[in-house]
């Protein structure tokens, strides 16, 4: 697989990049992460209407632009360098996503369009009490009420639960798993936002009680879930070399520039060596997170599939590595509140569970492999 | 060469380089003479030394194209892996005209064996400091001194040897760069036998030995400047070499001989345990592949940088943990080494069990992360010379070397 990026795409990129360093600054992201909400509503308009990122996987007929895993990772990437704070994962990744591949013609219509216009702040719920991120574990049911359906129960983790317009959720119904449309503001739904590790990443546990929701898939969305879920693992791990790379970035300029003992600290090996082992984990997991992307272009599913739990399994712990060794190289202003090494850290400790394990990863290509 | 060449344009010249030559049907030197002379040697050379002038992460397609096609694949690190790896680059880039036309076929043909005459008993990390001299006699500058861990010595054609020819200035600039034709007078070759039994390197001694003046590679007092050269070019060798294809190499013997294991041995909460760092290592051997093949296909034509030494790190780490696993793999009959430690020569590995070879191969990989320099040497490149972080205070520079103090 050739793994190497067009001018298209070291310029989107570099807009990218200039327009979050504008719109999402650490001042800019410690405000609003302090928000319910979590997202700068002025920031989500413009990045529909100037950056067109929020369709950029919206086939064009439906008013996107019609993009791929390739365009969305170095987006996320850029993301994730700054720890963007913002539903963008659920609306424009996961629920997108899900839409594409498992709703029927008439939704997405419907919903395509308002997500890419910057209308509509959507997000995907699977996960319920036990929290975990599969179509095997969802035990939802929604029950046929004449022409309507309704749901009951507890969807937890969900991400942007708050701020979405619209929930997509999975839940069984006539022996299949279904994808509804819930509204933000239906009766019965109760949102409650969860006081979350990581700042910057907004989640809810949304509770049913005789909801009305709209079936909008025809057929079983097992297929479909676990797709636009690899698509989201995938989007994650470049968000996570953006944080890595971040992270190494600040360790080697404060490296160089305290003084310790008559010298900077980044001449002590111990300091190093540290910093070098980050390089090679961050090359590593940029070539993980680009070769996941360029595999779910690629259209070999399977090779696809392996290439995302390899992204997950090595850019989460990257990730997590240097966020930690961020903070030991910063010493004693690296565990400050003040400092945004803590923010690395929290988002890279989340990373390693939200929608499962590396462990788990590692497993499930342990038995693909046929080990 | 056009700059908008296609990996398709090469697949085509793969075919018809296989219509002339084929490796299944004609020998070694036959088959790699007609693939220099195609230009498919080492892409990234210019043309007529053997390349095209492309980028590097074109000779991928090549592999891949002859792998298409030919059962026989003749690797350039069984071939001649020092002449290939670092050798030619060497000679392409600070060469004289004359070595170019007359060596540089023959290093790819594997008809001229090099080896490289740099670590010496009191000089490896530090080699820089070495202390083999080299004086100037009339048309001839002549050799005298030792050299250790010496691979294929003793089956070489060629050496490069970095030797001192000014004690009084600087470690670094005291030093030239020369080809030795280790037939001559005076070079003795003694096997060094490594923990595994083998004497893959050797000892050598250099005695009076003449090298003619025009064998100099690069001007006196250069020869830092040209070692260089071979060192990035030894460090994305060894790296690049890590995985050639998917699932293939150390990571594949491993997965085989897992799955080949006794079902009895491993209780279950072991076999989940094991499966699970067998996966990790398939993930960090992949990885090493793709990083490789990221890192080549970014070089324009030309010498790799610093970052060939995150692939070489990176693989010494990875391979020792790979054989590390296969021992545990094995489990009691990992108490038995069935190769045995008979004094030898290295020979073909090719009749070997996969269990005998796991063995050879967790001792061998103890190598890994002390040839071509250190593990720890390799982050001390990657901090200073690709982070820019600063280097450590130094009690070596700007002082003759003949003052500085040395092992005995
Ligand atoms: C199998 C094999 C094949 C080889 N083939 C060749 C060959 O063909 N030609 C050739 O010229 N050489 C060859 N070598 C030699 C090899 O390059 C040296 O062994 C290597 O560079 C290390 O040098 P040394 O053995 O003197 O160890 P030293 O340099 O003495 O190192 C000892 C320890 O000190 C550490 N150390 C040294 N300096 C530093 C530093 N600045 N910072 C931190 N730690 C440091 C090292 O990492 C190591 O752990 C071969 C070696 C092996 C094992």
């Amino acid at each position: 697989m050739d793994i190497s990026f067009t001018r298209e795409h070291d310029e989107l990129r570099e807009t990218v990049r200039r327009f979050l360093e504008k719109e999402s600054g650490e001042a800019a992201v410690r405000k609003v992460m302090e928000t319910e909400d979590g997202y700068d509503a002025r920031t989500w308009e413009r990045m529909a209407s100037e950056l067109s990122i929020l369709g950029l996987i919206v086939p064009e007929s439906y008013g996107g632009a019609g993009l791929g895993a390739v365009e969305m990772a170095i987006v996320f990437e850029e993301m994730g360098r700054v720890l963007y704070c913002g539903p963008f994962l659920a609306t424009a990744a996961l629920a997108a996503s899900i839409v594409r591949e498992a709703a029927t013609d008439a939704e997405k219509s419907r919903l395509l369009g308002e997500i890419a216009s910057g209308k509509l702040i959507t997000t995907l719920a699977i996960a319920e009490e036990s929290g975990e991120w599969s179509a095997e574990a969802v035990a939802m049911r929604a029950s046929r009420h004449g022409a309507n359906w309704r749901l009951d129960g507890v969807k937890d983790y969900v991400l942007d639960g708050n701020a979405a317009d619209v929930t997509l959720v999975a839940a069984k119904a006539d022996g299949h798993l279904a994808l509804f449309r819930v509204d933000g503001a239906a009766s019965g739904l109760e949102r409650v936002s969860l006081p979350t590790l990581d700042l910057t990443r907004k989640l809810s546990r949304l509770t049913f009680r005789g909801t009305p929701a709209t079936r909008i898939s025809d057929k079983d969305i097992r297929d479909a879930l676990s797709r636009a879920l690899d698509f989201g693992v995938a989007m994650v791990a470049a968000e996570q070399v953006g944080g890595a790379q971040r992270c190494l970035e600040m360790s080697v300029s404060h490296a160089k520039t305290r003084l310790q003992f008559g010298r900077p600290i980044g001449s002590f090996q111990a300091i190093k060596h540290r910093c070098a082992d980050m390089l090679v984990d961050v090359e590593f997991a940029r070539s993980a997170a680009y070769y996941a992307a360029f595999a779910l272009d690629g259209g070999d599913d399977a090779e696809a599939r392996e290439a995302v739990q390899i992204a997950k399994s090595f850019c989460s712990e990257a990730f997590y590595k240097a966020a930690a060794e961020n903070i030991q190289i910063h010493g004693g202003m690296g565990f400050t509140w003040e400092h945004p090494a803590h923010l690395y850290f929290k988002r890279a400790r989340t990373g390693l569970v939200m929608f499962g394990t590396p462990g788990e990863y590692r497993q499930k290509l342990a038995a693909s492999l046929g080990l | 060469m056009a700059q908008e060449i296609t990996a398709e344009d090469i697949r085509a010249r793969v075919r018809k380089l296989l219509e002339e030559a084929h490796p299944d049907h004609v020998d070694q030197f036959t088959f790699r003479g007609k693939q220099y002379d195609h230009g498919l040697a080492w892409v990234h050379f210019p043309e007529g030394y053997g390349g095209l002038g492309i980028s590097p992460g074109f000779q991928a397609v090549v592999a891949d194209e002859l792998a298409k096609h030919a059962r026989t694949n003749y690797e350039d690190m069984m071939v001649n892996p020092i002449g290939i790896g670092m050798g030619a680059p060497t000679v392409l880039t600070h060469g004289t005209e004359w070595m170019k036309k007359n060596l540089l076929r023959r290093i790819f043909t594997g008809e001229d064996i090099w080896c490289q005459l740099f670590s010496e008993p009191s000089a490896g990390s530090d080699v820089a400091g070495l202390a083999t001299r080299a004086t100037r006699e009339g048309d001839n500058w002549v050799i005298n001194g030792q050299k250790v861990w010496t691979s294929f010595a003793h089956i070489s054609k060629w050496g490069m040897l970095l030797a001192r020819t000014n004690p009084d200035v600087p470690k670094h600039a005291g030093l030239s760069y020369f080809l030795l034709d280790m037939q001559s007078l005076g070079v003795e070759v003694r096997p060094l036998y490594q923990m595994t039994g083998e004497a893959e390197f050797n000892e050598v001694f250099l005695t009076d030995v003449k090298i003619p003046a025009d064998h100099l590679i690069g001007p006196e007092g250069e020869g830092w400047k040209v070692a260089i050269t071979t060192l990035m070019n030894e460090r994305s060798a060894i790296g690049g070499a890590g995985v050639p294809r998917k699932g293939s190499g150390s990571i594949g013997v491993l997965m085989n001989l897992w799955r080949s294991r006794e079902k009895s041995g491993f209780a279950p909460e072991s076999e989940v345990l094991m499966r699970e760092r067998i996966a990790k290592l398939y993930i960090e051997s992949e990885l090493l592949r793709i990083t490789s093949q990221r890192a080549r296909a970014a070089r324009k034509a030309g010498n790799p940088g610093p970052e060939g030494s995150v692939a070489k790190l990176v693989q010494a780490d990875v391979n020792k943990r790979i054989w590390e696993c296969a021992m545990d793999v094995l489990g009691p009959a990992s108490l038995i080494y069935e190769p045995g430690y008979a004094r030898r020569r290295p020979t073909s590995r090719a009749k070997e069990s996969r269990t005998a070879l796991a063995k050879y191969q967790f001792l061998r990989a103890r190598a890994n992360s002390i040839e071509g320099g250190t593990s720890e040497v390799m982050k001390n490149i990657l901090g200073e010379r690709v982070l820019g972080l600063p280097g450590e205070p130094r009690s070596d520079k700007d002082v003759p070397w003949k003052q500085i103090p040395r092992n005995g």
